[in-house]
């Protein structure tokens, strides 16, 4: 028998029956639409991860004292202390994959103007922490090499602590003395707007101030640093420029060869590994999810199949007496599940890409379709019609014809 | 020494139905040879082999021992692919229960066996299937459901389907069981019309005077043939219903 002719009687015995068509198909429309639903959900999620973590600067290398291998984060100032100012001069001189190097204090400090006080994180750095974190400067200026060397009482605000100290992110404060700790600070420039990160930090909440007025007018000791940062000239050289400054502090800091580093060198790309193994898991845990109702939606197939074969018994019955062959049979029935499945596919696809774009829009969160998971669910699916279509249709054309015939 | 007007030769068929342990016998012993453009009705009472018989000239159900040559042809141990392409081609099937495809159109219904037909081009089929239901009366009901048709005019959909593909035998299982006399006349005529242009027609019914309008008539009893004698009066259908048309005249005159 010609195919076409089996896609005829398909289609016309698919017509005969909307609504059991229909439902049959809602199982994979479902199933489709949530694997692509789910898919981009978990993929806009990771993107946006990989979006924050490379706006930390993609190339930086975080010095921690300690040998704290277990947080990877440095427990602020209680911890151990073993950098100095020295060793960020040492990086500076004699590592040649390093570009950028500044040191880092960081405290958190009440800060008043007038009769507004506003509690907030000080970061004491040089220029080049502006470079590696690609910050920049909205109004007014960064501070000069020379009131970096002279502890100049100068900052650079974010417009959160603009907000809070002059109530109006508008206002311009270039110029404005506040009190940091009681020391009056002279405003010079305002960050340009940076927005919350991935875990919920404000980061405009925040006042840089060169790195010598920091360690000198407001930490308890001038003679550790609580991190280096610094970076490497390009991505690919993070790795090598990472042993290259472990080399040097080990040097420095007169470490025996068998002896552990009192210090950790951590770079953006092993928390980036970290955060997207996260969404990766994240993402395979929904898309299974997804998945196990598409493979529902394919059992719904089967059964609806089964009872289609068994209540249309006399029709192959019918078809068999005037000359249906078993495979015409056979092959009548795979089209149905075959269609049912691509047809409830493309459906799928709409849906699935309909509800990603609601998801996106009301629920803010980012969405990202890919092509992969597109042409995935709707593979799936079509596999699964095949899978599920093959039993009953086989069932329907071992029928014996006379049986089939009979049978009411 | 083949006769070239044998169409159907069956000998010594036998078949034999297994329930559990017990076999129960269908057909003991059958032979019977059909000719060429042969109108035969097959009577006896129910269980006595004839639907049987029905369904093994039928190339529907296989024998447990004899022999079954179509056109010298032999039927017997052939795959049930070949079986399905020799109803196909050579036969047609009209069931009591007239068997035709719900929510399907009547000329849909007609199409069907030539969908299974490879030699036949998809441009004919409508003209092929519009013609069978012209030559049963149909002409006018070619978009009518199956829902919207009479039993009478179901059966005749049933006869055209049957007729699409040009067969050389017409299989016909009890096809007036279901239908009023005036009607099962009207079926006959067409039987009678189709026979006379040359297609064998092999009947079972349980009706006398239907089997009036054979050519001739076996009777089976207990899975044998005890009658195989030719209809002394043959009735026409033509005439009969002429007959009737004019008794529900005076009638009404009356």
């Amino acid at each position: 028998m010609r195919t076409f002719n089996l896609f005829k009687v398909a289609f016309r015995s698919l017509m005969r029956n909307k609504l059991r068509s229909f439902l049959i198909m809602l199982g994979i429309i479902i199933g489709v639409a949530s694997v692509i639903a789910m898919l981009a959900i978990g993929e806009g999620s990771n993107q946006n991860i990989k979006a924050s973590i490379a706006s930390l600067g993609t190339n930086s290398i975080m010095v921690y004292p300690g040998n704290n291998m277990s947080g990877g984060v440095s427990q602020g100032a209680a911890s151990n202390k073993t950098l100095r100012i020295e060793d960020v001069d040492a990086i500076k001189a004699n590592c040649d994959l390093v570009n950028f190097v500044s040191p880092v204090d960081q405290k958190r400090a009440q800060v008043i103007y007038g009769s507004q006080n506003w509690n907030t994180t000080i970061l004491g750095v040089t220029n080049d922490y502006l470079a590696i974190r690609s910050l920049t400067i909205a109004q007014g200026s960064t501070f000069t090499v020379n009131e970096d060397r002279t502890a100049a009482k100068v900052c650079l605000v974010g417009l959160t602590v603009v907000l809070n100290l002059f109530g109006d992110e508008n206002y311009n404060p270039i110029g404005e003395t506040i009190r940091i700790n009681s020391i009056p600070v002279k405003i010079i420039g305002v960050l340009t707007k940076m927005g919350q990160n991935t875990f919920g930090q404000d980061q405009d909440d925040i006042i840089i101030a060169p790195f010598s007025t920091v360690q000198k007018r407001m930490m308890s000791s001038s003679m550790y640093i609580n991190s280096i940062l610094a970076s490497g000239k390009s991505e690919g050289q993070v790795v090598d420029a990472v042993d290259e400054i472990s080399i040097l502090l080990r040097e420095k800091h007169k470490i025996a060869p068998s002896d552990d580093n009192d210090f950790t060198v951590r770079t953006q790309s092993e928390i980036s590994t970290v955060f997207g193994t996260i969404s990766k898991v994240m993402t395979i845990l929904l898309a299974s999810i997804a998945g196990i109702s598409l493979l529902v939606g394919g059992i719904g197939i089967m059964n609806i199949m089964l009872v289609s074969v068994t209540e249309r018994t006399h029709e192959i019955g019918i078809r068999m007496a005037i000359g249906a062959k078993g495979k015409d049979i056979l092959t009548q029935f795979m089209i149905e599940s075959i269609v049912i499945s691509f047809v409830g596919g493309i459906f799928g696809i709409v849906l699935g890409i309909v509800a990603s774009q609601l998801v996106a829009k009301f629920g803010g969160w980012p969405v990202v379709i890919t092509i992969s998971s597109v042409l995935l669910s709707f593979l799936f699916s079509s596999a699964i019609g095949l899978f599920f279509g093959w039993y009953p249709a086989r069932k329907a054309a071992a029928l014996n014809p006379i049986d089939a015939l009979r049978y009411e | 020494m083949k006769n070239p007007e044998n169409l159907i030769t069956v000998k010594n068929l036998v078949k034999t139905y297994k329930t559990g342990t017990t076999e129960v016998p269908a057909l003991s012993d059958v032979s019977l040879t059909i000719d060429k453009g042969e109108f035969l009705a097959i009577m006896g009472a129910s269980g006595s082999g004839k639907s049987t018989f029905m369904n093994i000239l039928g190339c529907l159900d296989n024998p447990t021992a004899g022999t079954y040559t179509m056109e010298g042809i032999d039927v017997l141990g052939r795959s049930r692919d070949e079986l399905a392409e020799l109803r196909n081609r050579k036969l047609g099937f009209v069931f009591q229960s007239f068997n035709i495809l719900p929510r399907t159109s009547a000329l849909e219904n007609v199409e069907l066996p030539l969908l299974y037909n490879n030699t036949i081009s998809p441009k004919d089929y409508g003209d092929k299937a519009l013609d069978a239901l012209k030559s049963v009366g149909l002409g006018d009901r070619v978009n009518a459901m199956p829902n919207e048709l009479s039993g009478g005019q179901q059966q005749r959909v049933a006869i055209a389907r049957s007729l699409v593909n040009d067969p050389i035998v017409i299989m016909a299982d009890e096809p007036t069981g279901n239908l009023d006399s005036r009607t099962s006349y009207e079926i006959m005529q067409i039987f009678q019309k189709l026979n006379d242009a040359g297609i064998t027609i092999v009947m079972v019914t349980h009706e006398p005077d239907i089997a009036q309008f054979a050519k001739t008539n076996i009777v089976f009893k207990d899975g044998k043939i005890i009658a195989n004698e030719a209809v002394k009066e043959r009735k026409n259908a033509t005439e009969e219903l002429k007959l009737i048309a004019q008794l529900s005249e005076e009638k009404s005159t009356t």
